[in-house]
């Protein structure tokens, strides 16, 4: 008979984790489709009554979002405007059933390359928290998730935090999403951006990122440098700035268009920002 | 207690609960089968449909990705939990007054989505609802009923007018929305007895492969809670099914061959638990994977590998039409237009998947299902199973929709193959990714045509080519083959006519029936050649399609003679208003506007209602009981579109009475009449006119027994009939063994006759029509098409219920916007609602319904059918307003984004044309 742990206390859950191998449910909305007409019989890890993972606060350097904050929790909460982005790709996620329920750290664990989450996390230059037993490391979160459906986390550890430093909090950020349909719909391409201006308007730092076009979510660091130092535009972006993504051809979109829809994207991103 | 369970405690639709439970399972199961509130619906247990959406502390979520584990102090609600002190929400009656409730599937999750809207805004703006209801999915109603009941909400109920006269023409509230408001309805998976054993279907992984079944035995000793495993072996009759008699060829379980993706090989039979712990890899079936044949140029290739052993060049059937002089006269023409289209598999994506239970009564069979079909169910089973048709009993359940996908087999012989050997209960139920491999679907289209027309833009030849992609059986592959040369002409005269049709069998599911038959497919042909030719000819699309338009007096392709109710100019009249208005928006928005652009584009069409050139009758039975209760037999199946609501006002109107003094016996092969299935567009036709024969029969009936005249009124009330001045004593009249005194059956069968080789006779009693028109915006950089607004003009005969003909063009609507835009099934890879998709509440644009009663003479007090003309001319109106918005057109659908910018780059740059907007 399959186990079910829902404890209360971060400690309980990594000292469970330390001892068996077991199944980590966040808001589950990943692990209940892939069970779809067969029968599960995991052993289960359940975060979901651990308060201290929950909500968005200060701490330190850096703006803290707990593990189990939910898209909802995090669209409702007086946040500085570095994160419009992350709360407009909140607001595409699924539908309201989704966004009520999935959570922000589950999004990058399932590490599908069209989470909506990753490129404005990326763009918000987003650390991750993982703890076990013996401590906590931190990771930026571009070395975290290393491919489709996979990640760096080890037997025994928990994604409990992710770590946005408050000295991009006066960034201007945005997310574009582009799908076949308005609603529940998974990211033909999304792009997700944020600028850092200095008094005279000027782009001191660009974080650009692209998501869906390849494995994981990528930067967009030719295009970053070439912004930087100047008043923000939309005229820079040409076709070889993605030349380092790897879009698939599938029933969503062929890689051609990938790219193309990718660079028209990042344009009006770009014009957003600049307004 | 090691159990597995936990003891939780929590609140469900107003009661305290304290229970131990699997914290693992789904809530909506548990809700489901602890609980036994069914009225929480299993769409698709991925989060991808939110028909099991509920409320969790105030919060909509799907009950199928809550893990039951974390309702510990929650308070959860259901539909089943919405009234309160035996009224209905403010919501649910909401729902009720818009008439926003269809087959009712995705009812429930939608009022706990509306739920959760309401309370966090009394005054909800428009996009507050949309998003709101964006994660339920509806294939029915188009949404529209929906939002505005939403939007709604808030008002104080009040008592719905029921305004006194006759009840045709009156948009009564449907006769089953309070059931479907409150979860009470019970769909296929919903009246499953305590003690059912389960069925599990084995399905092939394969397109194509020879299969060879192993030793069973040690998956039963591994399993003892596995009771049967069936193979074709254990198929007592004929091993194969089809819609048909001469093309039984779909076997019930695979005979050494699969032919698609999703076959069943075996079926497992057991304890649900057992069959749930068996894993595909267990049971020992080895394939032998043989090249696919896949689409229409690998299987009508010289020397393809053929499906079936008695159909060669994977021919299943051809259909022709020949009228006046073909390709002569087209080579007369002054202007002519020609193209190739091509469309993709769709799925039906019904909300409520495919479910049903059997059980064996002595030497009968009882099967519980939903399906659009109860007699042809019957018929079909006693075939495989060996039995006579009376042996078979078939009671449909509440369907959650069907759209033609529920007139094919699907768990019927399965089951009954199962109840009938083992003597017990047995139900299935497909899950979503299950039902979308094993189903039908609507045939993928390649068709060629080339339109002609004079000088003055009077169309004068045409020659349409039409291969369908079948799939691997024949299905309703014949059907579509059939309607297609009728209606290639589409609604227009045209002196000179060659059409050609074929189905192709091919390693794909099976193309069956899907609203329209085909038609619409071809649709996408003769609208855009009638954009063409007008330009060239240097006509308005509208007043060009108005000159053309088949009017009363005209013969038709088929050479028949319409002798009235041939509304298409009126239609069009009704839009004309509309799209100069629209052409003129158009015009202004896109000067200057190189990327979000505007176009607006027509759509036409006609639509045969009832079966091709071939009998179909029905038949109503109306009683009169010895307590003064009226009960109409009504044997056609509601799959969500009213066929229980507009039969009882058609009876009330025919008898003379109320509509409340009529109960209703509805769908069950032992206790109605034969009305046929709920396909083609025949039910308000076909078996509403028998109803309305027999109504009036009945009252005939009545009046002599009041020796009364014609026009004497009926009055029926506490048990008490009064014609004009004269008291009945029904309780001195004998009665039947069922309490009835009086008794009247009606029948219709349309009157046609079959169609000769050249395709020509008279295939229908009578045709719809209707024209649309399509504005959209499309994003020429990314490709992107938003429909803005649509206008339907639908010449329906009579309106018998205008509240559910707007419901059913509105609905039609949104499927052929799916269509158009991004519905494109493809074999293992969108398999399910995530990666398959159908249109979501933010995807509809604002409809306009304007109905046109041309009666037709036999239909009932004029009406004819609006099932399928509602889908019809919606895709051939937006790609004809893409095409107008960039002057690009779109020869495959759907129209995907990638689609659209790769044919806007390839094509033609987007410029300041004017194209489709020519004033006349």
């Amino acid at each position: 008979m399959a186990s079910y742990y829902r404890p209360t206390e971060l400690s309980h859950a990594l000292a469970a984790l330390a001892e068996q191998e077991l199944t980590v449910i966040a808001g589950a909305t990943d692990y209940f489709p892939a069970q779809v007409g067969g029968k599960s019989d995991h052993d289960i890890l359940d975060l979901s009554a651990i308060e201290a993972l929950i909500g968005i606060k200060p701490y330190g350097p850096y703006w803290r979002i707990g593990a189990m904050t939910t898209w909802r929790q995090l669209m409702d909460a007086d946040l500085p405007r570095c994160f419009d982005g992350l709360k407009a790709a909140a607001r595409q996620v699924g539908g309201q059933q989704i966004q009520n329920t999935a959570t922000i750290a589950g999004n990058l664990c399932n590490a599908s390359p069209a989470a909506d989450g990753v490129p404005p996390l990326l763009s918000l230059d987003a650390q991750v928290e993982l703890r076990d037993q013996s401590g906590t490391t931190l990771l930026p979160l571009a070395d975290f998730i290393r491919g489709n459906r996979s990640t760096c986390l080890a037997q025994g550890q928990l994604l409990t935090s992710i770590l946005v430093p408050q000295s991009l909090q006066q960034g201007r950020s945005a997310f574009l999403k582009l799908g076949a349909r308005s609603y529940l719909v998974i990211s033909i391409v999304m792009v997700a951006g944020l600028l850092m201006l200095d008094e005279e308007g000027r782009v001191t730092q660009a974080n650009l990122s692209v998501g869906a076009c390849s494995e994981v979510a990528q930067r967009l660091p030719a295009l970053e440098a070439e912004l930087t130092g100047q008043r923000p535009t939309h005229e820079v972006v040409r076709p070889e700035h993605f030349a380092h993504l790897s879009p698939l051809d599938d029933h969503r979109g062929t890689a051609v268009y990938r790219l193309d829809a990718a660079a028209t994207l990042t344009r009006r991103l770009l014009r957003e920002l600049s307004g | 207690m090691n159990d597995g369970k936990v003891a939780l405690s929590f609140f469900l639709n107003g009661q305290r609960r304290d229970t131990r439970l699997r914290p693992m399972s789904r809530l909506s199961e548990t809700l489901r089968d602890e609980f036994g509130y069914t009225g929480v619906k299993v769409g698709c247990d991925a989060g991808d449909c939110g028909a099991c959406t509920v409320l969790l502390d105030g919060r909509q979520v799907c009950a199928c990705l809550v893990p039951t584990g974390r309702i510990d102090g929650a308070i959860v609600v259901s539909a089943e939990g919405m009234m309160a002190n035996g009224y209905l929400s403010r919501v649910q009656h909401a729902f009720l007054r818009h008439g926003a409730v269809q087959c009712g599937a995705c009812i429930p999750g939608m009022l706990a989505a509306a739920t959760d809207i309401a309370a966090a805004n009394h005054h909800p703006s428009r996009q507050d609802v949309l998003d709101g209801l964006g994660g339920v999915l509806c294939r029915c109603t188009g949404y529209e009923n929906i939002v505005a009941a939403v939007l709604d909400a808030g008002r104080e109920p009040s008592a719905i007018e029921v305004v006194p006269g006759p009840a045709v023409g009156a948009s009564l509230p449907r006769t089953d929305a309070l059931e479907k408001l409150t979860g009470a309805a019970e769909f296929g998976a919903d009246g499953i007895p305590a003690d059912a054993l389960w069925l599990r279907a084995v399905r092939s992984p394969h397109p194509a492969a020879n299969c060879t079944i192993g030793d069973l035995s040690p998956l039963y000793q591994r399993h003892p809670g596995l009771i049967k495993i069936l193979t074709a072996a254990d198929v007592p009759g004929s091993k194969c099914y089809g819609i048909y008699p001469d093309l039984k060829d779909q076997p019930v379980f695979a005979d050494g061959q699969v032919r698609y993706r999703g076959e069943a090989v075996l079926a497992l039979v057991g304890e649900r638990e057992a069959l749930a712990a068996i894993s595909d890899d267990e049971i020992p079936i080895t394939y032998e994977a043989l090249a696919p044949v896949i689409g229409l140029d690998q299987a009508m290739a010289e020397g393809a590998r053929q499906l079936h052993a008695d159909r060669p060049g994977n021919l299943l059937i051809a259909a022709a039409l020949d009228k006046g002089e073909g390709a002569e006269a087209l080579a007369a023409c002054r202007y002519t237009a020609s193209g190739q289209w091509q469309t993709s598999f769709v799925e039906h994506a019904y909300i409520e998947p495919e479910a049903g239970f059997a059980r064996r009564r002595d030497d009968r069979l009882e099967i519980h299902v939903s399906t659009q079909t109860p007699y042809m169910d019957r018929d079909e089973v006693a075939l495989i199973m060996g039995l006579a048709p009376e042996q078979v009993r078939i009671v449909p359940t509440v369907c959650g929709g069907g759209f033609g996908g529920k007139l094919d087999q699907s768990v019927q012989p399965m089951l009954a193959v199962a109840a009938w050997l083992l003597d017990r209960p047995v139900a299935c139920v497909y899950a979503r990714p299950e039902s979308m491999a094993a189903s039908t679907k609507r045939h993928p289209a390649r068709v060629q045509a080339r339109f002609g027309c004079d000088q003055d833009g009077r169309l004068l030849a045409a020659e349409l080519t039409a291969d369908f992609d079948t799939g691997a059986y024949a299905s309703w592959g014949p059907t579509v083959a059939g309607r297609v040369p009728v209606h290639g002409s589409g609604p227009y005269q045209i002196p000179h006519i060659t059409i050609n049709a074929q189905a192709i069998l091919t390693n794909a599911p099976p193309s069956g029936a899907f609203r329209g038959f085909g038609v619409p497919q071809i649709a996408l042909a003769h609208e855009a050649l009638m954009d063409d030719l007008a330009a060239q000819a240097g006509l308005d699309p509208l007043e060009f399609r108005l000159a053309n338009a088949l009017r009363a007096g005209d013969r038709t392709a088929t050479g028949q003679l319409l002798l009235a109710s041939a509304g298409l100019d009126q239609c069009l009249l009704a839009l004309r208003p509309h799209w100069r208005q629209a052409q003129a928006a158009v015009r202004d928005h896109n000067k200057g506007e190189p990327i979000m652009r505007l176009g607006v584009g027509l759509g036409c069409m006609w639509y045969g209602c009832g079966n091709t050139g071939m009998s179909n009758p029905s038949r109503v039975r109306v009683a009169l009981s010895a307590d003064g209760r009226i009960t109409l037999y009504n044997g056609a199946v509601d799959i969500g579109q009213g066929s229980y609501t507009i039969m009882r006002q058609i009876c009330a109107d025919g008898l003379g009475l109320p509509v409340d003094v009529i109960d209703q016996v509805t769908g069950d092969t032992d206790l109605t009449p034969d009305a046929g299935k709920t396909s083609a567009s025949r039910q308000t036709y076909v078996t509403g006119k028998a109803t309305e024969l027999a109504a009036r029969d009945l009252r005939q009936q009545i009046l002599r027994l009041a020796n009364a005249e014609a026009g004497a009124a009926i009055t029926l009330a506490d048990g008490r009939l009064e014609v004009g001045e004269t008291q009945v004593t029904l309780s001195r009249l004998s009665a039947n063994a069922d309490g009835m005194v009086l008794e009247a059956e009606g029948t219709f069968d349309p009157p046609i006759t079959a169609l000769d080789a050249h395709g020509q006779g008279e295939p229908y009693g009578t045709y719809a029509f209707a024209a649309q028109m399509a504005m959209v915006e499309v994003d020429t950089e990314l490709g992107t098409t938003k429909v803005r607004r649509i206008v339907a003009a639908h010449d329906v005969g009579k309106a018998i219920n205008p509240g559910l003909v707007e419901g059913q063009i509105q609905g039609g609507i949104a499927q052929g916007l799916g269509l158009a835009l991004m519905e494109e099934y493809l074999p293992g890879r969108t398999e399910n609602l995530h990666d398959y998709l159908i249109p979501t509440v933010g995807d509809m644009p604002e409809i306009e319904v304007i109905l046109i009663e041309d009666p037709d003479p036999n239909g009932p007090q004029g009406a004819k059918g609006v099932g399928e003309p509602g889908l019809v001319p919606t895709a051939p109106a937006i790609l004809a307003a893409i095409k107008s918005a960039t002057g690009v057109g779109i020869y495959r659908v759907p129209a995907t984004p990638d689609r659209v910018r790769a044919a806007l780059l390839a094509d033609n740059p987007v410029g300041d044309m004017d194209y489709g907007s020519t004033e006349p």
